[in-house]
């Protein structure tokens, strides 16, 4: 069974038509990357696989649940239990972190096992000191986020969004708020999650990166797929889009 | 008449302002909350009174709301209050003014807050109400401080306002004195009385802030 499956998504935003009928789907640990120029329709689309955003066509499933569906053009959802369920096979990372400011590092990592999850205290603060350990924070557990680095920052928000256990991650560019140095310290830390082979999927304008650690890569334009396959057949894609984009990437 | 009968004239009207003050703080802040749930209500039609209710709070005089909350009772409806009524009206004109100052301050503290907080929160499984009470009050509360220091200090100074219905506070006595007496001493005796409140209202707010600095 696929963890995840999307089924024909639209998404518009005030008439303009980001995501036209897009699929995929994604095994246990899988790992895919999704690149593409700037509006083409990444972001969105995981903002409505974590539901962020409503759609307004299609299907999306986790584990043959369905999470939401349209139907006679309204969007549906399952029961609040149900809900919830399906909510905890997924996690988000955002580009900006999103960390809450007024917790400590430990603070921010434990609260939502413990108070959303109803998880036994001790045993989830032993966890969260074996995740800051595993990214490099162990020193940093009363720190507060603003005393981080963009680096350390995404690291923690990685360590918070596995705390809930999802078996699911996605990443809206994690990387995109970071300089060089602080991006190889993330991507790092996320290709160690793929050794472990964590589901992933990736939202990413690191090429390398999606060519060395994902098993899919998606290449998104103007809203649909315009190419998708194992990296090396997608990057020797003669899809003259893909090939202007890279060329694009490559002069830079 | 000495100072010192001026100065032991004023403390005791000093404690009627310190009630009207904490009193209007104790219904005022809470209230305030209310209204801002109002003024951003899923209901139009609830938004919209709760606008009009503000913008009459803010566009009319204070003094004029306390004369309105004391003779309106008996003018309009012929109702027979008693000597007590004139603190309860105090505190209703005080209570409802200030709430519609607050709740204002409230919403622009929780307009401040990035939308990636909730966000962050609603992936992370938190319930609506836990999101408010846990991640978005917290850090409200700090945005706000100053703005609401700015409208305690003012409260101190406005209680003087009471003596437009005939309440004898600090500020009422102090007038009472002076035209007895034929002296303005009374009066800068006074200004001293709120200008010592209001630096140790500062000096309050300033230390709650402090606690609040452990972060941004």
């Amino acid at each position: 069974m696929k963890l995840l499956e999307m089924k024909q998504i639209r998404k518009a935003f005030a008439g303009m038509e980001v995501i036209k009928d897009i699929s995929l789907s994604v095994s246990e640990g899988e790992i895919v990357a999704i690149i593409g120029p700037s509006g083409s329709g990444k972001s969105t689309l995981l903002r409505c696989a974590t539901m962020l955003e409503t759609i307004d066509g299609g299907e999306i499933c986790y584990l043959g649940k369905a999470a939401t569906w349209v139907e006679n053009g309204r969007t549906m959802f399952p029961k609040k239990e149900e809900r919830r369920e399906i909510q905890s096979y997924y996690g988000l990372v955002f580009q900006n972190f999103n960390l809450f400011p007024h917790y400590s590092v430990i603070k921010n990592i434990v609260d939502a096992p413990i108070s959303v999850q109803k998880r036994n205290k001790e045993e989830v603060y032993e966890e969260a000191k074996k995740l800051l350990a595993k990214m490099g924070l162990a020193d940093k557990a009363d720190a507060y986020p603003c005393q981080l680095s963009g680096g350390q920052c995404q690291r923690l928000a990685i360590a918070r969004a596995l705390a809930l256990r999802p078996k699911i991650l996605f990443f809206d560019e994690p990387t995109s708020a970071l300089d060089p140095e602080l991006t190889g310290e993330v991507l790092k830390v996320i290709k160690d999650l793929a050794a472990e082979h964590m589901t992933m999927v990736i939202v990413t304008h690191e090429m390398n990166f999606a060519r060395n650690v994902a098993d899919k890569i998606i290449f998104m334009d103007k809203g649909v797929i315009a190419v998708e396959g194992a990296p090396d057949d997608v990057f020797a894609s003669d899809s003259p889009r893909m090939k202007e984009f890279l060329g694009r990437l490559s002069k830079e | 008449m000495s100072v010192e009968v001026i100065l032991r004239e004023l403390t005791t009207g000093f404690g009627q302002t310190m009630m009207i003050f904490a009193l209007t703080l104790v219904f005022s802040l809470p209230l305030g909350m209310v209204v801002y749930f109002g003024r951003t209500s899923r209901f139009w039609m609830m938004r919209e009174l709760v606008k009009l209710y503000i913008s009459v709070m803010r566009g009319t005089p204070l003094m004029l709301q306390l004369l309105i909350w004391y003779f309106g009772p008996f003018y309009l409806w012929k109702m027979n209050i008693g000597g007590s009524y004139k603190l309860i009206a105090i505190i209703l004109g005080f209570s409802f003014n200030y709430a519609a100052y607050f709740a204002e301050i409230y919403r622009s503290g929780m307009k401040s807050i990035p939308n990636g907080q909730y966000e962050a929160a609603a992936l992370l499984g938190y319930s609506k109400q836990q999101t408010f009470l846990k991640i978005i009050l917290p850090q409200v509360v700090k945005i706000i401080l100053p703005a609401i220091t700015n409208e305690i200090i003012t409260l101190v100074k406005d209680t003087s306002l009471v003596y437009s219905i005939s309440y004898i506070e600090m500020f009422a006595k102090a007038k009472q004195i002076a035209a007895a007496q034929t002296t303005v001493v009374p009066f800068f005796v006074a200004g001293v009385f709120y200008y010592i409140t209001c630096l140790a209202v500062a000096w309050v707010m300033e230390h709650i802030e402090k606690k609040f600095d452990y972060y941004r």
